[in-house]
């Protein structure tokens, strides 16, 4: 179905010879075969029967490598007992969904929540088309329903034996009204729930036929290269093109007020002239910030008596603190990171008779439709976002819609011809929305045998939920007021037994954008949790593994994936010759995860991973292979940044480029990952982010117990240690 | 103007002799296969081969391809049958996002035709490509597998 939504879109460029009939009516090149043929039956919003019997199942969030394109159709095709094999994915349009009220439901990709949060409508809506297809099957045999079942896209009936195919039945089925209940299988009898299921979208991948938004292409289409000011929140304050004007393939130099854009007959005539481009830029308020007067602001939050907010607060931590006999006092860093994705950011747009058609990889295709009409100035339903596959997300595609923004602008400028906005490298690691970087005070007290009877700590960083998505801090959404979840993420809701407990939040927001970065709070958090955790067992002379268990005693999930991942990893048991190991557990996006990591140092920092053993428990494994894929990459994504991942600032700017200052782990650098699946069912977790968040921690604890030196901040290359 | 050929198909284009061989790809002959990432030759996503061998296209003068012959990822395939590096891919699961494997791909296709069983170590020097999703197990994986496969000898 992707392939022939693709020939069509050909087609009418084809035909169109221009843009007249690829982009009118609207909305009719994102159309897809399954939506416009008129053979094909449409039995719910997700669910289209075609005449062949082969089965159309949408896909309404975004596939950046994640997988779930595969799993959450899986989840449709569990309940409607259809052939998996001939099974076409495509994506729900995003158009289609604001003229359909929301349809298809939330359709971003963030937070690892696809399967958590949809699991229940998807298989409810699998299921009700099933029951729908059966209902005809058993009117056109005048039998009872209850008589009737399905598998592998036949409806039966029991007794006679008949059989008729889902094409057969479509079209009755369509007209009847869907039930209002139905029951969903018990997991015993799923099929392809945690089979390991290929993924759909590999071998257009395989090919060099997968189409993400960097390779739109449309008739008479120019392109954009762009410079944003170098220092955040400056503006462009006067430009002189006259050297690149009338260059060959010029076509227009853009004034866009934060940033300037070269438009041009191909990409790289458009960014070569950029360079020519001479631009003075007014640095704004942030010219002489650097990292030192960053850390200084952070620093303020730590020790600050006012504007603070209390995430958590059990028993009392000062009275406990104050009178124990042993305490600990410790400070944590972990600093700004880019997201870098393997495709920059860049988005195709034409702005022509008051409708907007976008193709760009996004995250989130509601959000950039709405992003794309608020800059065009047109209604919601004059939008198209086409849907492609994303080069990487991990988050820089969601929350932030300046792309978008950027794009529907100069293709404003350009109305009637459709333009492809790039970002260059340099541009992509400069103006992300980064990772936050937070300062945490961590302290405790324990009791004569080594047991935490006071746990405190202060949060020092910018929020994420107030700069960038503007939502105030409150709950549901904050665990308190003034509170953002993701700053105190995984420290506010330790699981521990534990009396005292005071968590603290200084929203301290500077002007470095920040945004969601793969695991949030937890790709961050953690590290600090459970690395002052291991403080405490090493105070107290205890094995890591056994202080963890036994505070864990009264939080079941957090010790099964513990003890599980501890045994796997033969946790106890005698190691080489100058091999140590590390663990780490946390929950995080409803999932359940522990690392235990076997390392050995040289005396020039050069550490060697001999073996991440990876421990999670999703509840229900939807996709296991899948699952594994997302722990292994987990693991070189955290590997990458607490080794080498340090977004530094100098006079307002970031000082990273590209991959020669902002290193990237490399495949001789990957160590072996072995995964731990112990899906304890019951519940929907996620697995796109959560395999990140007990790594870093496990490394260092690993680190601590091979040279006795605790890191505290954040990448280990500022601590001399280097992957081997 | 300046002749070469991209998958066994002649073009002649007109560009300037500077122009980096990705970009008259992508641009200019519609080829999406090779990715851009970085410009600069460090992450690999543009790798094409020029005359068999594995070249960074987007830090390649297009000057430098005249009369010499291009192979893209969409090129690999022949008659309709995957190359067996292709089909060790798709085997292992391989890519995630994907946008860095055609590069992968083409490395690795490189790789096997001047070492048809490569070691470790061997794979650790000549797969220096970017990929941001971490799907690096499973391509030394799948050079493993390809390298065993019937088919890789003549590839």
């Amino acid at each position: 179905m992707r392939t022939s939504r693709r020939e069509f879109l050909k087609q009418s460029a084809a035909i169109g010879g221009g843009l007249t009939i690829g982009y009118g009516p609207l909305g009719a090149i994102s159309e897809t075969l399954a939506q416009k043929a008129a053979e094909s039956v449409e039995i719910n919003a997700w669910v289209v029967v075609r005449p062949d019997d082969g089965v159309v199942i949408r896909y309404a969030r975004s596939e950046m490598g994640q997988g779930s394109m595969t799993s959450a159709p899986m989840l449709v095709a569990e309940e409607l007992e259809c052939d998996w094999k001939r099974v076409k994915i495509e994506y729900a349009s995003a158009n289609a969904s604001v003229k359909r009220k929301r349809a298809w439901g939330d359709m971003a990709s963030v937070g690892s929540r696809t399967i958590r949060n949809s699991q229940e409508y998807l298989r409810k809506a699998g299921a009700t088309a099933r029951e729908m297809l059966i209902a005809a099957a058993a009117k056109q045999w005048n039998v009872p329903a209850s008589e009737c079942g399905a598998q592998n896209s036949f409806i039966t009936h029991g007794p006679s034996k008949r059989r008729v195919s889902f094409g057969k039945v479509a079209e009755a089925a369509s007209k009847l009204e869907p039930p209002k209940d139905v029951k969903l299988k018990d997991p015993k009898e799923w099929k392809l729930i945690g089979k390991p299921i290929k993924r759909v979208d590999i071998p257009d991948t395989v090919m060099g036929r997968q189409r993400y938004g960097i390779d739109t292409q449309l008739p008479g289409m120019l392109y954009a290269a762009i410079a944003q000011c170098p220092v955040f929140g400056g503006k462009v304050k006067a430009m002189d093109s006259s050297r690149v004007e009338g260059r060959r393939g010029i076509v227009k130099v853009l004034n866009m007020e934060t940033f300037v854009a070269v438009v041009g007959d191909n990409w790289w005539r458009a960014k070569e002239a950029l360079r020519d481009v001479h631009i003075d830029w007014d640095a704004g308020a942030n010219g002489n910030a650097s990292s030192a007067s960053l850390m200084e602001f952070y620093r303020s939050g730590l020790d600050a008596k006012e504007d603070i907010a209390v995430a958590r607060k059990d028993g009392d931590f000062d009275q406990a603190f104050a009178g124990a006999a042993k305490k600990l006092e410790a400070e944590y860093w972990t600093p700004y990171l880019a997201h870098s994705c393997m495709e920059p950011m860049g988005c195709t747009a034409v702005v022509k008779d008051g409708k907007v058609d976008v193709w760009t990889s996004t995250q989130n295709a509601e959000a950039s439709l709405a992003n794309a009409a608020s800059v065009a100035g047109v209604s919601l339903e004059n939008v198209e976002v086409h849907r492609v596959q994303l080069g990487g997300g991990f988050g820089r595609r969601g929350g932030a819609q300046d792309f978008v923004r950027q794009g529907v602008a100069i293709a404003k400028a350009m109305e009637g011809t459709p333009v492809k906005m790039l970002w260059s490298r340099e541009e992509d690691t400069q103006h992300d929305f980064y990772r936050p970087a937070s300062l945490i005070r961590m302290k405790a007290a324990l009791d004569d045998s080594g047991n935490p009877t006071a746990w405190y700590s202060r949060v020092s960083a910018t929020s994420i939920f107030s700069s960038l998505v503007h939502l105030p801090l409150k709950p549901p959404l904050a665990p308190a007021e003034g509170v953002d979840p993701q700053s105190v993420a995984s420290i506010f809701d330790l699981p521990h037994a534990i009396p005292n407990v005071r968590v603290e939040y200084a929203q301290r927001n500077a002007f470095v954008p920040v945004g969601f970065w793969r695991t949030v709070g937890h790709s961050q958090n953690p590290f600090v949790r459970e690395s002052f955790m291991d403080e405490l067992a090493a105070a107290t002379g205890k094995d890591p593994f056994e202080y963890r268990r036994a505070l864990l005693q009264k939080s079941p999930k957090d010790l099964g994936i513990l003890e599980a991942t501890a045994k796997a990893a033969g946790w106890g048991k005698p190691l080489p010759a100058g091999v140590f190991r590390g663990i780490a557990e946390t929950e995080g996006y409803g999932s359940y995860t522990c690392a235990v990591c076997e390392l050995s140092v040289d005396k020039n920092g050069e550490v060697s991973i001999k073996r991440l053993v990876l421990g999670i428990d999703p509840g229900y494994a939807v996709n296991p292979d899948n699952i594994l894929a997302q722990m292994q990459g987990s693991a070189v994504y955290m590997l990458t940044a607490m080794f080498w991942g340090d977004i530094t600032i100098r006079e307002g700017r970031v000082e990273q480029s590209n991959f020669h200052d902002y290193r990237m782990m490399r495949l001789r650098e990957m160590p072996k990952v072995e995964m731990v699946l112990a899906p304890s069912g019951g519940f929907w977790g996620g697995v796109g982010e959560p395999g990140q968040a007990s790594i870093a921690p496990a490394v260092c604890n690993a680190l601590f117990a091979a040279t006795g030196k605790r890191v505290r901040s954040l990448p280990l290359k500022n601590h001399g240690f280097t992957l081997a | 103007m300046i002749e070469f050929t991209v998958n066994g198909k002649k073009h002649s284009v007109d560009v300037e002799p500077e122009m980096p061989l990705l970009w008259v790809l992508r641009d200019v002959l519609d080829v999406k296969g090779p990715k851009f990432g970085c410009g600069i030759a460090q992450c690999g996503a543009c790798t094409v081969h020029l005359n068999g061998e594995p070249v960074r296209s987007c830090s390649v003068p297009v000057s430098t391809a005249a009369g010499q012959k291009v192979l893209t990822i969409e090129g690999l395939a022949q008659k309709g049958q995957l190359h067996p590096v292709q089909k060790a891919w798709i085997d292992n699961e391989v890519p995630q996002c994907g946008y860095c494997q055609s590069g992968q791909i083409m490395s690795a296709v490189a790789l096997l035709a001047r070492n048809p069983s490569p070691s470790d170590k061997d794979i650790d020097a000549a797969m220096t490509n970017i990929c941001r999703c971490g799907t690096y197990a499973r391509i030394r994986a799948a050079i493993h597998a390809a390298a065993k496969s019937p088919k890789s000898a003549k590839a």
